[in-house]
This record gives structure tokens, sequence and C-alpha cells, in this order.
């Protein structure tokens, strides 16, 4: 009998098996996630397995492969994402103090949620943009890749229990108006009105892959770059430098930065607490 | 002093904070490990805990930025409302996943991505908590073959999480406060 080969001890098994299951999912379906952090990816990874009770990643990888049904539950359980409204109100409360007045001098505004999820951000905006008057001049583009989460988006459905959450959090942002005016509840949930959503044009974008689509004033793109690796960052924070107006706007997750990114010198501080930056002058 | 290739991450809920004020300004100022924390704290905008340690510690302490390099000889503390991992490359990642036993931050998250990076080179401690937050994390950490360490439950202000971490992983090392510190400190002078 020969002998076992010796193992090389680089990469462990299981980062190998990772490393070749992200490569299926990509070469079969087209989703790109190679250069997304490790770590986290490694757990909803773990989910998945444990979801579709295979033993190791390379039985995963062999059930996504020949399994598209499969496939489509594990890519939104890698893509998922919740949010709230108005989630940290001091971002929002900079936003409409600090940005909104210069959002003021444009005639017409285009605004990108890069990363919308489920609409929770978006539906912030929308309103906060109606309470400021800047709504009928303004564009929202809202992307995702989780085409689930954009059709929940477009709906503007939410759970009651966290309701109590939001209407506090629009209070902390300097909301001028109830919250309540937005929504009516019924059958467990609260739908805001789709006025709202009148300006707003969803679609299915990867910050992976695809490319700049159009010319915006401000971005806001919060807690989707950290499950990024820095080079996939980089990327990102390149197709939001190309796709920005002079001096406009971007807004990011309160602990991300710019620091570790060599796109750092694209932007300035415009308000540094809350993570908004601005597009240099070129 | 020579830096080893190792780190330490400690978790703690309910009655955190005093035994950390034990532990953190106990380590000398040539502590030479990165220190990872996570504390259970209600998710607010800014948490205090990095600045109320930095006044009191002698290595240096900070709250973590996503993407950042890990440094050797200083505190990090997991932000309020994320999840704070360690990657392969050495660098701190945060997720706003869901929370692991009502928690996020979360200590499994931390303990089960620092075993992944670290493997055996990787210290773990579980302190005083109300939860069971942490024990399989500790579990992972043992599993790679790293140091596993369990505040004796009856020197905890809340005993149940030292209690569930032993219970998943009994062969952990149980020790009070003090000698928490001792071996800390005594693991990086051999």
């Amino acid at each position: 009998m020969d002998a076992a080969l010796t193992v090389m001890d680089e990469l462990t098994t299981e980062d190998i098996e990772i490393r070749l299951l992200l490569e299926a999912l990509y070469r079969r379906y087209h989703y790109d996630f190679r250069n997304y952090a490790q770590a986290s990816i490694k757990r909803r990874l773990r989910q998945a397995r444990q979801q579709l009770g295979v033993a190791t990643f390379s039985a995963l990888q062999d059930r996504l492969l020949h399994d598209p049904e499969a496939a489509s539950r594990v890519v939104r359980l890698l893509t998922v994402q919740v949010s709230d409204f108005f989630r940290d109100p001091g971002y929002f409360r900079a936003i409409r103090e600090k940005v909104v007045p210069h959002l003021k001098t444009y005639p017409s505004l285009k605004v990108w949620i890069a990363g919308c999820s489920a609409g929770e951000e978006l539906h912030s905006f929308a309103i906060l943009f109606r309470e400021e008057g800047l709504e009928d001049r303004t564009l929202f583009y809202a992307t995702d890749i989780n085409q689930s989460a954009l059709d929940a988006a477009a709906q503007g459905i939410y759970p009651i229990s966290r309701l109590q959450a939001f209407t506090e959090n629009h209070r902390l942002s300097g909301g001028r108006s109830s919250l309540s005016d937005y929504y009516t509840t019924g059958y467990g949930g609260a739908v805001f009105d789709k006025s709202l959503r009148e300006r707003v044009v969803f679609s299915d974008h990867s910050l992976v892959t695809d490319a700049v689509f159009s010319e915006m004033h401000l971005i806001s793109c919060r807690n989707v770059m950290i499950y990024f690796d820095r080079q996939l960052q980089d990327r990102a924070l390149g197709l939001f430098s190309d796709s920005l107006i002079r001096n406009g706007f971007l807004g990011l997750g309160s602990k991300e930065s710019l620091r570790f990114s060599a796109r750092a010198d694209d932007f300035v501080d415009f308000v540094k607490d809350e993570k908004i930056y601005q597009r240099r002058m070129a | 002093m020579i830096v080893s290739g190792g780190a330490v991450a400690i978790g703690a809920s309910a009655g955190a904070i005093q035994m950390l004020l034990r532990i953190l300004p106990a380590l000398p100022k040539t502590y030479p490990l990165p220190v990872f924390v996570v504390v259970h704290v209600p998710p607010g905008r800014r948490s205090e805990l990095a600045t109320l340690f930095a006044g009191k510690c002698r290595i240096a302490v900070q709250e973590a930025e996503d993407k950042q390099p890990v440094i050797a000889g200083t505190i990090t503390f997991a932000p309020p409302d994320y999840h704070m991992l360690i990657e392969t490359d050495r660098t701190l990642s945060l997720s706003t996943d869901d929370p692991v036993f009502f928690s996020r931050p979360s200590i499994d998250v931390l303990f089960e991505s620092a075993a992944d990076a670290y493997g055996a080179a990787m210290t773990g401690v579980i302190l005083t908590g109300a939860n069971e937050d942490g024990a399989n994390g500790l579990r992972a950490i043992g599993l790679c073959g790293g140091r596993t360490i369990v505040q004796n439950p009856a020197t905890a202000y809340a005993r149940a999480m030292p209690e569930a971490a032993l219970a998943r992983w009994p062969s952990a090392c149980v020790l009070g406060p003090d000698q928490i510190v001792e071996s800390l400190i005594a693991a990086v002078d051999s």
C-alpha cells in the first residue's frame, strides 16, 4: 500500500475547500465571492453546510454545482443583509445638516444607495429628502446583488416589531415629521407609502463585477464593503470615485474607513466622525 | 522582548467592566501580544470602553476599525453593534451579521475566527457573564490546540457564561482573576 501524502501546511484543508467552492460558484453561476473577506464568508458557509445537511465544504461544492436551487439558497444566504431605518441616527443627522445644504444648490440630483438590501436605508433617505424638500428633484438608484432583497425593498413592507426602533432612530436623526405618516399597518406588517419609491430605480448591480452606470451627487454604501477584502474594497471605491461628480459625497458605515485603502487619496473628509467623504476636485 | 506570533481574545458580559479592570491594567508595558476583547454592550453609537481603559492600561487601547492590521501589544475592543473577526492575513474585519445568543458583538464570532487565524498560538479567555455566548468559540480555540482559560465561576459576578464554556470545553484551565493575569503574562515570558 502507498504511504499517505504529506500534508503541506500553508493553507488548511478547509481554506482550500472554500477557495474551490467559491471558484465553482463563480464559474457555474457567475456569483463572485472570491474576494470577500474570508472570516465572514467562512462563517456563512458553515451555516449553509449545516442548513443543507452536508459534512464538508467539498460536499457543499458538489451540491451547489449540481443543484441550482441549492445554489440559489446559498447565494441568498451569502448576500443577505439586515439594516435599520436611520441606522446610526448621527449619520443621517449629518446628511441632513451638513450635506443637504450643498445638495440644495443643484437643480437635479442623483443618489445611489449601493447594497440597499431590503430597502431600510433607501426609505430612510426618501423620507429625509421629502422632509428637506429635495424629493422632487432627486432620482434614487437602489442596487443590490440579492434579487429577493431588491424585491423586498421595492415592496417596502417591514415587521411591526421593528417600528419602535425605526421611529426612535428617525427622531434622533432630526426627523421633521412623524414616521407614522409614511406607513399603514395590517397583517403584521407596516407598508411604507409607495410614493416614497416613485423616484427610485431598483437594479441588480454588483460592486464586484459591474461598472459605472451614472453620475452621482451622493453615494451611500454602508456596511457593505466590510464584507470585501481590501482588493475588492479598492475596486468598489474606484467605482464610487468614478461615479461621483466633483465634490460629490460618499457615506460609509461608522466603523469603515478609507485609511487602509489605495483609493484614500480620491476623497477628503467631509464629516469625519460620521464617515462622510467628499470626492476630491480633479 | 521577543514578539511571538500568538494572540489573546477575551470575552465577557455581565460584570465585565470590573473583571477587565483587574486584568487589562495589570498587563505590562512590554506585553507583546495583540489582545482582542468582546464585551456585550447595548448598541449605542459610541462605546466608552476604549476611552475608559486607555486611561488605565499600560499598553495601547483602541476600538476596532474595519480592515485594520492587527497590532501587537495593543488592546482592541469590538465596536458596539458589530461582530469583530480576525482574518488569516492578520487584519480585523467587522460584520453586521445576525446577533449570536442575542449578542452583537459576539464572543463566539471573534473566537471562532481567531482560532482559524492563529490556531494553536491563540489564547481564549471566558470571563463573567449571564448567557452562553463564547462556549462554542472557546471550544473552537481548544480544538485548534490553543490555550483555553475560564474564570472560576465561584469568583464570577455572573456564573452562567463560564459554566457554559466549561460544559462545552471541560479541559479549559479554571482560574481566579489574579491567576488569569499571571497566566497571560507567564505564557509570553516562557
